[in-house]
């Protein structure tokens, strides 16, 4: 019997941090030097200013602080973003194409007064604070991601729900000249997502708008997308268009293609396997051995009682 | 190309054995690069065992090209082939023992008795075992070429279940695994024409 241990790797064959970072550096330069030799002007990689300065966000109580950040190129390459293509890399090879100005999020359904807003006037509906947090994703991965953006519920408060509103809905951009992806219909476009009501205007919850201290890039879900920590990141819908009070349980893209795969609630749960695969580990993205999976990925002291009562094997 | 002289032959294979070191020499190179994205488990165990799949496909293409171009030499290239075809797959199931699971054996179990995917990925490299074993000379010696052959009959059911292998660790888009499936479906229709011809010619 193999007795696992930590002495299962031999000194000799860990690489050491510096050698590796190193390693990345050595890339990072080497895309860098061949980058500002061919494009003029110090600013290479100049992202759609930004109306609103995003480094200088607020640091946020909620965030994770003793975990280190996922790297910069993997969380900005590693993407699943259907709509530019079914592989990780596409996203960052086709999004490029959206086009994220002029925005606009309508916020309708089961309320007093339907809202049309402008990508720069949620800006400002609420102070950006800095998110970090851990993102799993339904795959078994994980990062943890520096986002910078804004409670879903100071955008959700702009509007006055109904009373008989109990879920929010999600919907996101489509544009077909822009994405190759939805050429083909591997899920039911657009792709939606939805919250219950609480689940919404949980503190926890964010719509975010920038990560790294800086705008969205497209591949990560510019203008804006959903952040909900909680749950796999198949719920963190991507460049949003529209938000809509529902009485009803939405039925999401995921539930229509694989209604016994993905339920409505998607919490990360250990206990919960996916049919086809195990949710009990997960691989932090840059590291090498698998970790557990934490029971909300974590945020259990936050979110657990939104589901008190509930069997979670169930709505899964 | 009729008939190749022994020198030739000897090139021929020669160079389709380096040839088929590419996807691993790649790999190699990705891994001391450090060029193989975010997730270099992944991508390389899914290289590993899409290589395996595509050597056993290709294994199964030699007799019909030989049969359609009269290139009877080529039956020459298929043992390598189909060890190719293991040497890979092992490569993919070590990949999968080591660099996912990191020889968590409980978890292993867990997995090859609770995931279809895995279970049918766990047959198929048990079954290509045999094969590997007796691609020798000896063994064909020892075991007769009729039981020899009958025993290589299992390249069918076991690339069936690499197909299968395949299509079920897929989380949505089945484009990729839907073509295997159609090549390999396309050369089992092969053996079922010739095979049916050749009942017809007899009775």
């Amino acid at each position: 019997m193999l007795i696992k241990s930590p002495d299962d790797i031999l000194p000799s064959e860990i690489t050491s941090p510096a050698l590796y970072s190193r390693r990345r550096d050595f890339i990072k330069t080497g895309i860098g030097l061949g980058a500002s030799l061919i494009l003029p002007g110090t600013a290479a990689f100049a992202a759609p200013k930004p109306t609103v300065p995003f480094s200088t966000a607020k640091k946020s109580p909620y965030s994770t602080t003793d975990e280190s950040l996922t790297d910069h190129q993997d969380v900005t390459r590693y993407n699943n973003y259907y709509e530019f293509g079914t592989n990780k890399a596409d996203p960052a090879r086709y999004a490029d194409a959206l086009q994220t100005r002029p925005w606009t999020v309508s916020i309708e359904g089961l309320v007093k007064q339907p809202k049309t807003l402008g990508i720069d006037d949620i800006l400002k509906v609420a102070p950006l604070e800095e998110r970090i947090y851990r993102m799993r994703c339904v795959e078994g991965w994980s990062m943890v991601i520096p986002w910078v953006g804004l409670p879903l519920s100071s955008l959700l408060k702009q509007v006055e729900p109904l009373g008989g509103a109990k879920y929010v809905e999600f919907i996101t951009a489509v544009q077909p000249e822009n994405m190759p992806g939805v050429r083909r219909r591997v899920l039911d476009w657009p792709y939606t997502e939805g919250l219950r009501l609480d689940e919404a205007m949980h503190p926890l919850t964010i719509m975010a708008v920038g990560l790294y201290g800086e705008a969205l890039l497209n591949q990560n879900g510019a203008p804006l997308r959903l952040v909900v920590p909680w749950k796999y990141g198949f719920k963190n819908g991507k460049s949003i268009v529209k938000i809509r009070f529902t009485d009803k349980e939405p039925r999401t893209s995921w539930m229509k293609a694989g209604p016994f795969e993905y339920g409505f609630y998607s919490n990360v749960n250990p206990e919960v396997d996916h049919p086809r695969w195990s949710q009990a580990r997960e691989r932090r993205i840059g590291e090498f051995t698998k970790r557990k999976t934490l029971m909300f990925n974590g945020y259990g002291d936050q979110v657990a009682q939104l589901y008190t009562g509930m069997n979670l094997k169930i709505n899964f | 190309m009729p008939q190749p002289s022994p020198r030739q032959l000897a090139l021929i294979k020669t160079s389709l054995f380096l040839l088929c070191l590419l996807p691993m020499v790649r790999l190699a190179v990705g891994v001391y690069e450090d060029s193989l994205g975010a997730n270099p488990i992944e991508l390389i165990t899914r290289d590993l065992g899409t290589w395996a799949l595509n050597f056993l496909l290709i294994a199964l293409t030699i007799t019909p090209l030989r049969k359609a171009t009269g290139w009877h030499w080529l039956v020459r290239l298929r043992r390598m082939l189909g060890l190719y075809a293991f040497f890979y797959a092992l490569l993919h199931l070590s990949s999968y023992l080591w660099l996912d699971q990191f020889f968590d054996w409980g978890e292993i179990l867990k997995d090859i008795i609770k995931r279809p995917f895995i279970t049918v990925g766990m047959l198929t490299f048990l079954l290509l075992v045999p094969l590997a074993l007796t691609s020798n000379n000896l063994a064909i010696r020892r075991l007769g070429g009729k039981r020899w052959q009958q025993l290589h009959q299992l390249i069918y059911p076991l690339t069936i279940c690499a197909v299968l292998h395949y299509w079920w660790l897929i989380k949505l888009d089945v484009m990729l695994p839907g073509i295997y499936a159609g090549l390999l479906a396309a050369l089992l229709m092969v053996r079922v024409r010739d095979g049916w011809q050749k009942l017809r010619q007899r009775y």
